[in-house]
């Protein structure tokens, strides 16, 4: 009896639906994406954008692309929400069991090692690509995963369908004795460029910086790209009975309720605790 | 070379077509027109410039908007605005609306076997003043309506115009009693765009609107989303 991992129980059908009737695969949503992490002298900047798109539709203007891994352990991720998701998910859980049972604090190379893993055993077929960082006991890190497992530890890292628009800010204002500020500063750049040139990113910038013991989430810091410009002054007025209705049928929701037992002593003794 | 789900992957044949992405839009009252398309150019992911118009104004009371592929759409408009300047010498006078739509019709058909990539909608006033809506398919299928979209956010808009001006799925208000005017028009093309600037990548940076009627047309441009 097969226990956890993927169930390939419908692979046959599939493949029979695909040839024989002509079914059309469901779209997945992808996060298109800028994702962006630079180390700086006290330790790191992740930073994204929030589109989710559904082919050339946004499936999800306001998304969160920067999960956690642990406590100062975090990931950007591009590539298929899904994958994305339940990828970070999945090590950042098996992260926590491997912390308590080790009775260590964990490191950011645990969390590449774990993930790279995960990856390379699907040859790419999960489609996430991750822009991890962190600060542990040996200082500051940030890397960056592939599909396919591939790893790179660099100082400054793009990822996703901006990656070119965010890499060329990146290339232009990196130096390597960059502080806190500058190191936010230029982030937040990187992920405006890959909002206004790259159609697959947009909406809001989210930064998150990890410093020692430290970690700062600053959820949609820059939204000045996603005010709707023009809103019409009457608004979209449906009156009832716009729709038809066909059938009607009433419940009652609140039921009276009746009082079994007293105890009030029960609720004193927790008070106590 | 066959991948996990059966799909099989042939070899890529060369494609004349591309698809530059944007959207257009036209409402049609009783004495007037708004017509109206943004100004994004993409390929692909990137944007290849926030303003080229896709919009020309043909006569003083028809315009056309195109969506499609942005050289298709240059060479159309071109062929278009000079064969309208030659009709206006020979004859003395502009062509009107329903001339105009006519000759779009035409001028697609007669490229049948390798068709302009271009979806036009014409609006304007007709002879007798009256707002029209003329919607055209890929090869010249011409139809006289009250209401049109295209382009790459026209699923986004029709369904709205086919509620807020043709009324459909509404019980509420009775077509008798509802009256299009110039400014709920307007309003409500600005809004339909622009809703189709929040959830299609490709429509956004800005719109060319234009509202004809027998004053002649009055030419306005605002702001969408620029990511």
């Amino acid at each position: 009896m097969q226990k956890g991992g993927f169930n390939f129980d419908l692979y046959q059908r599939n493949v029979e639906l695909i040839e024989k009737n002509n079914y059309k695969v469901p779209k997945t949503t992808k996060t298109g994406t800028t994702i962006v992490g630079v180390v700086f002298s006290d330790g790191v900047v992740l930073g994204a954008d929030t589109r989710a798109t559904s082919g050339p539709i946004v499936a999800d203007p306001n998304c969160e692309k920067i999960h956690k891994i642990s406590d100062y352990i975090w990931c950007a991720g591009a590539g298929t929400a899904a994958d994305t998701e339940n990828t970070t998910g999945m090590i950042s859980l098996q992260l926590e069991l491997l912390s308590l049972s080790t009775g260590r604090s964990p490191r950011v190379r645990t969390a590449l090692t774990l993930l790279k893993n995960f990856l390379f055993r699907y040859h790419g077929y999960i489609s996430a690509a991750l822009v991890l960082g962190g600060v542990d006991f040996t200082g500051p890190h940030l890397h960056m995963i592939h599909p396919h497992g591939s790893t790179s530890t660099l100082p400054y890292i793009s990822m996703g369908s901006g990656s070119l628009a965010a890499m060329a800010v990146l290339e232009t204002g990196y130096n390597s004795k960059m502080g806190e500020e500058d190191a936010k500063s230029l982030v937040h750049q990187a992920i405006l460029s890959g909002i206004l040139n790259d159609l697959g990113s947009g909406g809001n910038v989210d930064l998150c910086v990890i410093k020692h013991k430290s970690m700062e989430f600053f959820r949609n810091v820059d939204t000045t790209n996603s005010k709707r410009k023009f809103r019409k002054k009457l608004p979209y007025m449906f009156k009832s009975g716009s729709t038809k209705i066909l059938e009607k049928e009433i419940e009652e929701k609140m039921r009276k309720m009746e009082i079994v037992n007293e105890k009030e002593s029960q609720i004193e003794e927790l008070e106590e605790l | 070379m066959e991948t996990y789900l059966g799909e099989k992957q042939q070899a890529r044949q060369w494609s004349p077509y591309i698809n530059n992405g944007g959207s257009c839009l036209a409402v049609a009252g009783d004495d007037f027109a708004v017509i109206a398309s943004d100004t994004r150019m993409s390929l692909g992911y990137s944007i290849k410039t926030r303003y080229s118009t896709k919009y020309l104004k043909i006569t003083e009371k028809c315009s056309i908007v195109s969506s499609g592929m942005q050289a298709d759409i240059f060479t159309l408009h071109k062929v278009l605005k000079s064969r309208a300047q030659i009709y206006e010498q020979k004859h003395g006078k502009p062509m009107s609306t329903d001339a105009v739509a006519k000759l779009v019709s035409r001028l697609l058909y007669y490229r049948r076997f390798f068709p302009y990539y271009t979806f036009n909608i014409v609006a304007g006033v007709d002879e007798d003043g009256v707002g029209c809506v003329f919607s055209y398919d890929a090869i010249g299928t011409l139809e006289r309506v009250k209401y049109s979209a295209s382009g790459s956010g026209s699923s986004l808009i029709e369904p709205v115009l086919d509620n807020q001006v043709a009324l459909k799925n509404r019980n509420d208000i009775k077509k008798e009693e509802f009256k299009l005017t110039k400014e709920y028009a307007i309003d409500l093309v600005k809004d339909a765009i622009t809703s189709a600037g929040e959830r299609d990548i490709y429509t956004g940076d800005f719109v060319e609107i234009s509202v004809i009627d027998l004053n002649g047309t009055h030419e306005d441009k605002f702001e969408l989303r620029f990511d």
